[in-house]
């Protein structure tokens, strides 16, 4: 019997997101979280299927303040972070609130069903593909979560688990902010420039 | 790598998680958990001899979690048995598994990722 080694780096991928949007990873809650209006760009729209097979865009939310989450089943911090969304969606949806989760399971509904049905999720879920998080800055690390005001626009970022009085206060800010007239400006939105930490994790891979 | 017709081999992979990662074991504990595994590509002169063997997981204890969780992390190394077919070609070749894994730092989780382990093989 002859023997070899071999040695293999598992990279982990890193961050765009966090890059263009800016991050704010689990970082003690403050007043002044939200992104100053005239800083905030207008989200992607995006049109992705839900469990009944409909058709949902993001502009479908215009005049709401979006609790838009990037999440998966494999995704252990992303299931502390959805109860607490469940309550935000019961708490704040007659306010002009809604939370909409984007599953990024490689299996889709085969994954996403039997999990969405075992929890009682209560807020509408979407499946979600490379092409969403590409508009998104790409999606790697979750949960990613963006919080959009009434105006289409990304207020705020949280990338991993945050504390649950942050999205609170995010979202009472965004609530209570006065709406501007004509509703939200449908169309892409554009790369703010690089802010914020950028955790990057990433080694090459390759074996010898 | 010289194996004979007939023969079989075993290769050690060693594999590395970046500091502060973590992967779930070829066992996760929970059932949505996207196992460690290793398949190598078929139809060449060699092929797997039997089960990789995988080390002993750590049950770790993480913030996000209400139960320790079974996981690889930091070093640690990975065991394939193969065997060249009694009627494989001589000759070198080369064969190319697929290590899928899952990773996870104490607040994100990273989409599951495939690494490339490639064995040279001399079959004699």
């Amino acid at each position: 019997m002859s023997a070899l080694r071999l040695s293999v780096v598992l990279a982990t991928g890193f961050v765009l997101g966090c890059v263009i949007y800016g991050c704010s990873p689990s970082r003690p809650a403050t007043a002044a979280s939200l992104k100053p209006g005239k800083e905030r760009h207008v989200a992607p729209d995006f049109a992705l299927k839900d469990a009944d097979g409909k058709t949902v865009r993001l502009s479908d939310y215009k005049g709401k303040v979006v609790l838009l989450d990037f999440w998966a089943t494999y995704c252990g911090p992303c299931k502390v972070e959805i109860p607490w969304f469940m309550d935000f969606e019961r708490k704040d949806k007659n306010r002009g609130f809604a939370v909409l989760g984007v599953d990024m399971d490689d299996e889709g509904w085969e994954a996403v069903k039997p999990f969405v049905n075992d929890i009682g999720i209560n807020y509408r879920i979407v499946v979600g593909n490379d092409a969403t998080a590409d508009k998104f800055g790409g999606i790697e690390a979750l949960p990613t979560t963006f919080l959009i005001d009434r105006e289409g626009r990304i207020a705020d970022v949280h990338v991993g688990l945050t504390s649950k009085s942050e999205f609170e206060n995010d979202i009472e800010q965004l609530l209570q902010a006065p709406a501007h007239g004509g509703g939200i400006i449908e169309g892409k939105g554009h790369p703010a420039g690089a802010s914020g930490r950028v955790p990057v994790a990433a080694a090459v891979v390759g074996a010898r | 790598m010289v194996v004979k017709r007939g023969a079989t081999a075993e290769v050690k992979i060693a594999v590395s998680v970046l500091p502060g990662f973590h992967v779930n074991s070829n066992k996760p504990s929970e059932e949505y958990l996207i196992p460690l595994t290793l398949k190598w590509e078929e139809g060449g002169a060699l092929e797997a001899a039997g089960p990789t063997v995988f080390p002993k997981p750590r049950m770790e204890k993480y913030a996000f979690s209400p139960t320790p969780l079974s996981v690889f992390t930091g070093d640690f190394e990975l065991i394939a048995r193969l065997k060249a077919a009694a009627a494989a070609p001589q000759g070198p070749g080369m064969l190319i598994g697929k290590l899928r894994y899952q990773a996870c730092n104490n607040n994100s989780c990273f989409p599951p990722k495939t690494a490339e382990v490639r064995v040279s093989y001399d079959v004699k």
